[in-house]
């Protein structure tokens, strides 16, 4: 059985590697834009078909964003990010699922072993995908703090000089925004990665009939993976934007 | 013992034991919310989103385990 923890290339564009996985991500983006185009295409008052199902995905991730901010103005600035990023990873976890994913491919010459390349392989099953997303959303939790609460002082969070024992928390502080990055890519990719090869383990084994529960799993852990993605974002991206020096005056009192 | 052996060996043992650790914390995690909703039906919606939450932060150990134990065998 052949199991690569690297994307496999598929071709070039140019000087650039295109990757399975890289390839699967485009169709997953491609999905998610044609739908969003055609369910809101001839918008009515009383939704029906896909127009309802669209607005039913985002009522619910419009709840689930407010239930952690607690505040509309925040929730509206802060949701188109939050919502494409659990839609992305959700469809991108589940397309990693479909027949056709893993098995479809050609085989090349590596080194002088034959190998077999799979055309397509789960987006989120290659670390570069969940790296960019983790650095992203980390890049993007610094940017939002600075706009909320002023640079100066989302920077004193960092950089503390009141005390000594406030400078190591600020070090502290920045060690854990860098592990953040770290912990976020290596959960999205290490459960995603492990499912596919679980899948193709229990396929080996009991063959038709194995990998049922298993296929289970999967589509709650590809759901369960991009809820904790999103939610831990949005705690982040809370942190960030909440003044603490605020926060050390209300508890003086 | 050749090298092909060892790395399967420590491929197992680590994620052997690396599963230890955030099996029990999840366990704990879940008792713990279990009792709570128990005490208070009604927040039941209130615990769940925290006990989740938890319960990712506790499993993305054991990830890292088996991320380490599969770069072991296959890289």
């Amino acid at each position: 059985m052949e199991i690569s923890l690297a994307a496999e290339k598929i071709g070039h564009i140019g000087s650039l590697p295109i990757t399975n996985s890289m390839f699967t991500s485009w169709i997953a983006t491609i999905v998610l834009v044609v739908f969003a185009i055609f369910a809101t295409r001839k918008m009515t008052m009383i939704p029906k078909g896909s127009q309802k199902t669209l607005e039913y995905i985002v009522d619910s991730l419009m709840h689930l964003v407010n239930s952690v901010f607690d505040n509309m103005t925040q929730t509206k600035k802060y949701f188109p990010f939050l919502a494409t990023l659990f839609l992305f990873i959700i469809t991108n976890n589940w397309l990693g699922l479909l027949p056709g994913v893993g098995s479809i491919g050609f085989h090349e010459i590596h080194n002088g072993k034959e190998l077999f390349i799979p055309l397509l392989r789960g987006g989120n099953a290659d670390l570069n995908t969940t790296l960019a997303l983790a650095l992203m959303t980390m890049v993007l939790v610094q940017i939002f703090g600075m706009v909320a609460i002023g640079f100066f002082k989302y920077v004193g969070r960092f950089v503390n000089f009141k005390s000594p024992i406030d400078f190591f928390v600020g070090i502290l502080e920045i060690i854990g925004e860098f592990s953040r990055v770290i912990s976020f890519s290596f959960r999205l990719f290490g459960n995603i990665f492990a499912g596919e090869v679980l899948l193709a383990v229990i396929t080996w084994l009991l063959p038709y009939v194995g990998p049922v529960p298993f296929y289970f799993l999967e589509i709650f852990v590809g759901f369960i993976q991009a809820l904790v993605f999103t939610m831990l974002a949005m705690v982040f991206i809370k942190m960030a934007i909440t003044d603490h020096s605020e926060h050390e005056e209300k508890a003086a009192h | 013992m050749d090298a092909e052996a060892m790395k399967t060996l420590a491929a197992a043992i680590a994620i052997g034991v690396g599963a230890i650790g955030p099996a029990i914390g999840i366990g704990m995690i879940g008792s713990k919310a279990v009792e709570a909703i128990g005490r208070n039906p009604e927040a039941s919606g209130k615990i769940q989103g925290p006990m989740i939450l938890t319960a990712a932060f506790a499993e993305a150990v054991a990830i890292y385990a088996l991320v380490i134990a599969l770069i072991v065998k296959f890289v």
